[in-house]
């Protein structure tokens, strides 16, 4: 099976090659190839094919990779709009029960 | 065997703060940084350390920790499927043995041991409260601060001779290496994504293969994440089918009963269907159904499975009470279906926030716009 691709042009990664030391960190942690580099800086071989988990921006020393780091979760996204907590891998806290620990969710396998 | 395997619930859970990363809480860390306890069921024994007994633990799964997995797939006790945070001992580990962190999650955890059947390894596992690598990196309990924390706690500095620590790959969305080698003196080292490629890492040298490194989403990998989907769907159709089947009694020459032996059953029908539709058929054949979006992946299946649905059903297409009633799950299947393809985005192991947040601003819309018009020409079959 070929690698699984999301929608086009919507991701928030940016590179700024110039601050780029080319340690090839980046290029490690992804899970996805998304990036390349060609002479000691940092490219994008897959743009697309980030899903923004932050790995990278995480893991680089010198700031030059920035991506708005979030979970693909449309149920985390409904959790927060609907006002549970913790829009993040449909784990929520529930508000009306904080004690009893996270409950829901249906992503974290 | 299931009291057993009842033990292994970890002793802090419904005590753990309620933001976990909070400062402050001294007297609070000081009993979370406790060493694991000895008599959790699938400890073997015990090593000695400096400052105590290390939990030794096995290659090889019980039968409990099997059972174990299948509830958690299918949603029992899944949100307190967790070990005691700490150190590890697999095998007999020495001083200069390779140093693999985990989560907490009971799965990750027996994943991990069971992919080094004859190794001895020191396994430190991150308190990330039962949730897995990747969604507890994502969410940052698997992170920098945690990891350091915990290195300190477990004495890591007087049990290894080296300062090398092998991270699963997918915790590095909340673990920056370079932090932790500053704050800990230990160098980060990415392994491979699947626990299963750990052995063949060791083996070169800690090097990956740029396909270990590659998250794919094959179809076991969806396959299993299809129990959870239909569990979650329970709770709704609970309420969902009383209530379809209580419509379809209105209206008609017939009587209530039969037209809910008749319409009421054709209409649970349905729904089932948009159930297989969206949490079954969408996750078992994803690469192949066109379309980027999930929703539209989903649309893609439920429309023919309606279309077929009320063909078979062979209502009198002439009148308009059966057209409305056809037309109405030919709108609700699909809506169904679409909203749980949708939902199958947080499962699935490529989406975007970004992304996913795109994709809802017209699939909400248009699903919650074919759901209300559908149970609208619905309820008005009823009482025409």
């Amino acid at each position: 099976m070929k690698n699984l691709i999301y929608l086009r042009d919507v991701v928030t990664l940016r590179l700024d090659r110039d601050k780029c030391s080319g340690c090839g960190m980046c290029l490690e942690v992804c899970p996805h190839g998304v990036l390349a580099i060609d002479e000691k800086r940092v490219r994008f071989r897959n743009r697309d094919a980030c899903m923004e988990c932050g790995a990278c921006s995480r893991n680089c020393p010198v700031g030059a990779v920035s991506v708005e780091a979030g979970v693909g979760c449309a149920a985390a996204v409904i959790n927060g709009m609907l006002n549970r907590q913790s829009a993040t891998c449909g784990c929520f806290v529930d508000p009306k029960n904080p004690s009893g620990g996270r409950a829901g969710g249906t992503c974290c396998s | 065997m299931m009291k057993v395997c009842a033990n292994d619930s970890p002793k802090k859970q419904v005590l753990l703060p309620m933001a976990p990363l909070a400062a402050g809480a001294a007297s609070d860390s000081q009993t979370e940084m406790s060493p694991p306890r000895l008599e959790q069921a699938f400890v073997t024994g015990s090593v000695a350390g400096p400052s105590g007994r290390i939990p030794r633990v096995s290659s090889a799964l019980t039968w409990c920790d099997r059972w174990g997995a299948i509830k958690a797939r299918w949603g029992v006790g899944r949100m307190h499927y967790a070990v005691d945070p700490g150190l590890y001992a697999l095998g007999s580990p020495d001083d200069g043995s390779p140093v693999l962190a985990t989560a907490n999650y009971k799965m990750s955890f027996d994943c991990l041991r069971e992919a080094l059947p004859g190794r001895d390894a020191w396994v430190l596992v991150l308190d990330t409260e039962g949730i897995n690598v990747w969604c507890a990196a994502g969410k940052g309990s698997f992170g920098t601060e945690e990891l350091v924390r915990r290195i300190t706690a477990s004495g890591l500095k007087d049990i290894v001779k080296h300062r090398n620590l092998i991270l699963p790959q997918l915790g590095a969305p909340g673990v920056a290496a370079h932090l932790v080698r500053k704050q800990s003196g230990f160098k980060i080292h990415y392994g491979p994504v699947l626990a299963r490629d750990v052995a063949a890492y060791l083996d070169a040298g800690l090097r990956a293969t740029g396909e270990m490194r590659r998250k794919t989403f094959p179809v076991r990998e969806r396959a299993v994440l299809i129990p959870i989907e239909l569990v979650a769907t329970l709770k709704p159709a609970m309420i969902i089918i009383p209530i379809l089947l209580l419509i379809s009694g209105f209206g008609g020459e017939r009587g209530f009963l039969q037209n809910m032996a008749q319409d009421g059953i054709f209409s649970v029908l349905a729904f089932l269907c948009a159930i297989l539709s969206g949490a079954v058929l969408t996750p078992l054949l994803l690469p192949y159904l066109p379309g980027r979006a999930f929703t539209t992946k989903g649309i893609v299946i439920g429309l023919p499975i309606a279309v077929a649905l009320i063909y078979a059903w062979g209502g009198d297409l002439h009148g308009w009470r059966d057209i409305l009633f056809g037309g109405s799950w030919l709108l609700l299947i699909p809506a169904f279906s679409a909203y749980l393809a949708m939902n199958f985005t947080g499962a699935s192991t490529y989406t975007s926030l970004s992304g996913v947040k795109r994709e809802m601003r017209w699939a909400l819309p248009l699903e919650i716009g074919a759901g209300l018009s559908g149970f609208a020409a619905l309820l008005v079959s009823r009482f025409i």
